[in-house]
């Protein structure tokens, strides 16, 4: 029954687990893979669960709160300790006898409350020695020091795996794809909008063609080549570019450069704030040399694929009102002008990089969501794919 | 026959690894494998079947790979060939029929290993086409009306490089480990089994400046276990001198033979970018 409480654990930290993984793990335990040890059991647990490195911090979360009842504590607690303090400086190795020297400090409550306190008396970085936090020593708080009992703080990998809890910034966080993006991983999500036509030079050979004509050529071999398959997706582009969006550059240049790897048809285009009746190719130029939004959608047909980048984030006015932008007299507003991209294009996703939960405080976010019948996405690896997916059907 | 795995004398494995291998083996289910490129997923079922002693099937995945080719393949274009010819082996449609990776495991006298190698870079549907056949072990050929069932449940590695998702059906048949990058105590470990006479100051020095490369902001393609221990080979091949290694601080100067390490030109570019910065800072 223990075992049935701890997977309704890992269910209700979002982690897709069925029916099937739990009796392959009482399966497992049946046939004594794993011996006594919790190590043992964390690891043929995790196995089991868990089937993608980006959970394995939330499995391990869900794992020691169900174990110690401790671990689901506030990750800013961390942040009050300045890092330097836990910087790895020197490495203690002590012997078995002296580590059986070391005394543990009581129970895990009395562990924390004094770590509180010192935190409170101490003020400076602090290494070596056997009361204060900081590295390498015998205290039972720092890193990289061994105390049976002690607590491990902002330490790289596990020395002793024994601490009695690991602290630190879990080694998994930042896979958790609900976080962070790089190039690699925006590829992975952008691969789902994937379409296979053949097209260019014949040379590969047509299995079904020939046995179709050779059985036509009166059973004489007859060879017929197609086309490889290579992926035909058209997409066009359109940046935010400047104002509110500076904060988020970094994101939007490493989905730009995915894209443009990914996709051999793309067109890309920069607009400040909401689209209008134009948009340009070149910052730098971008008051010379102006693309109508017309000719766009004149001259790309409607089987291109449309991903608008843009916070949304500005006065409503922008978007309902004739003459509402910011920088120059617009004769239609620009909800007309993104409608009119609509029509042309109806497989259009807008990827927003501000966090969703921001999205309802901005009444312009709510407007162009409406806009968009709500195909607003974010710019997270999750946010990404289900934006790939209705795109793509 | 030994039915657990704990490393060999050329394979360090972590505990957790080791956990995830033994579960597979005693459940007799697919294990899949992900990890950084050069942690070692492929040779890992090298590993497990030399440990094991078993015979070795391998399967390595293109993008234009089907799941039927694991099974087999039935050849009807020489056997069309044939038949213009006249030659007698037409008449047997078993000669037109090529056995795949899994269709010999299955009929492996002693229980066997698979390796399916970088399954991501098939198409999306490939580990779907496959449930059945790793779940029950036995697949029907059409051809000649015939049920292949496995003698002895093999056991299965798959490795994936995380290009695309894999499905939860498939997923949810499988267990699943993710190879870890080492810290400096294991890349000791796997060192010294590759390199058992390599000298105890050089290679603390060459993993420190391993390290630190590895930390260079940035980087496309962080080296990995495997650039290291070709890195060795050429410095060992190469005799470079402990000293060359010390007086390269990898922020002031480029280590000997970084070509080893460093295989994409952009991050040469940028680490020599870096070491010049740094050089510069120093003076002033």
């Amino acid at each position: 029954m223990v075992l049935l409480d701890f997977f309704f654990r890992i269910r209700e930290a979002s982690i897709p687990v069925s029916i099937k993984e739990y009796l392959t793990l009482l399966e497992a335990l049946q046939k004594r893979v794993a011996n006594e040890s919790v190590d043992d059991f964390y690891y043929l647990s995790r196995s089991t669960f868990v089937k993608d490195e980006s959970l394995y911090d939330r499995f391990d979360q869900a794992f020691g709160e169900y174990f110690n009842g401790l671990e689901a504590l506030p990750d800013d607690f961390l942040k009050n300790i300045p890092e330097e303090w836990l910087q790895k400086q020197l490495e203690l190795s002590l012997s078995e006898e002296e580590k059986r020297l070391i005394e543990s400090l009581g129970g895990w409550e009395k562990l924390m409350e004094t770590f509180k306190e010192r935190l409170e008396e101490q003020q400076k970085r602090h290494q070596g020695g056997s009361k204060w936090i900081g590295t390498a020593g015998k205290s039972p708080f720092g890193a990289y020091g061994y105390n049976p009992e002690g607590i491990r703080v902002g330490q790289q990998g596990s020395r002793n795996r024994r601490a009695v809890k690991v602290w630190d910034k879990r080694e998994y966080k930042n896979l958790d794809d609900t976080i962070e993006l790089g190039t690699r991983n925006i590829k992975v999500a952008l691969k789902r909008l994937r379409k296979f036509a053949r097209e260019g030079a014949a040379d590969e050979l047509d299995l079904d063609g020939t046995i179709r004509s050779t059985a036509k050529n009166a059973g004489y071999l007859d060879l017929k080549m197609v086309p490889e398959r290579r992926n035909a997706i058209k997409v066009l582009l359109f940046f935010d570019i400047g104002g509110s969006m500076d904060d988020y550059v970094r994101s939007c240049e490493e989905l730009f450069s995915a894209a443009r790897s990914e996709f051999k048809h793309l067109k890309y285009f920069y607009f400040h704030n909401f689209i209008y009746e134009s948009v340009w190719k070149d910052n730098r130029r971008r008051n010379n040399e102006r693309i109508p939004l017309g000719q766009i959608l004149h001259k790309y047909a409607s089987d291109y694929k449309v991903i608008i980048v843009g916070d949304a984030t500005m006065s409503p006015y922008e978007i309902t009102y004739p003459g509402g932008s910011v920088e120059h007299f617009n004769e239609e507003s620009g909800a007309v002008w993104l409608k009119r991209l609509l029509d042309v294009y109806p497989k259009t996703a807008w990827i927003n990089p501000t966090p969703e939960a921001r999205w309802k405080f901005h009444e312009s976010t709510s407007v162009t969501r409406e806009l968009m019948s709500d195909r607003m996405f974010g710019l997270t690896l999750s946010g990404l794919g289900k934006a790939m997916k209705q795109l793509a059907k | 026959m030994v039915d657990r795995f704990s490393g060999t004398k050329n394979y360090v494995a972590g505990e957790d690894l080791m956990m995830a291998v033994n579960a597979a083996i005693a459940l007799q289910r697919p294990l899949l494998i992900k990890g950084e490129p050069g942690t070692g997923k492929t040779m890992l079922a090298m590993e497990v079947a030399s440990a094991l002693g078993r015979p070795l099937y391998q399967w390595h995945i293109k993008s234009t790979s089907k799941a039927q080719q694991g099974l087999y393949e039935y050849d009807a274009v020489s056997r069309l060939r044939d038949s213009q010819l006249g030659e007698e082996s037409v008449k047997d449609i078993k000669n037109y029929i090529m056995k795949g990776p899994l269709w010999e495991a299955f009929q492996s006298e002693e229980p066997a290993v698979v390796l399916i190698d970088e399954i991501d870079k098939a198409d999306i549907e490939f580990p779907n086409d496959l449930l059945r056949e790793l779940d029950r072990m036995e697949f029907f050929v059409y051809e000649t009306k015939e049920l292949v069932s496995a003698r002895h449940r093999p056991v299965i590695i798959i490795t994936s490089n995380n290009e695309k998702d894999l499905p939860d059906a498939f997923l949810r048949r499988c267990f699943f480990h993710y190879i870890q990058f080492p810290d400096k105590e294991t890349m000791n470990q796997i060192v010294d089994v590759h390199f058992p006479g390599i000298k105890k100051q050089l290679l603390q020095q060459a993993l420190e400046v391993f390290f630190d490369l590895r930390e260079t902001p940035g980087l496309k393609k962080k080296p990995s276990t495997s650039e290291l221990l070709d890195w060795l080979k050429l410095l060992l091949a190469e005799d470079i001198p402990l000293e060359a290694l010390q007086t390269s601080d990898s922020r002031k100067s480029i280590p000997p033979l970084a070509g080893a390490l460093l295989k994409n030109e952009q991050d040469v570019h940028l680490f020599e970018r870096l070491v010049f910065l740094n050089r510069r800072n120093e003076r002033t």
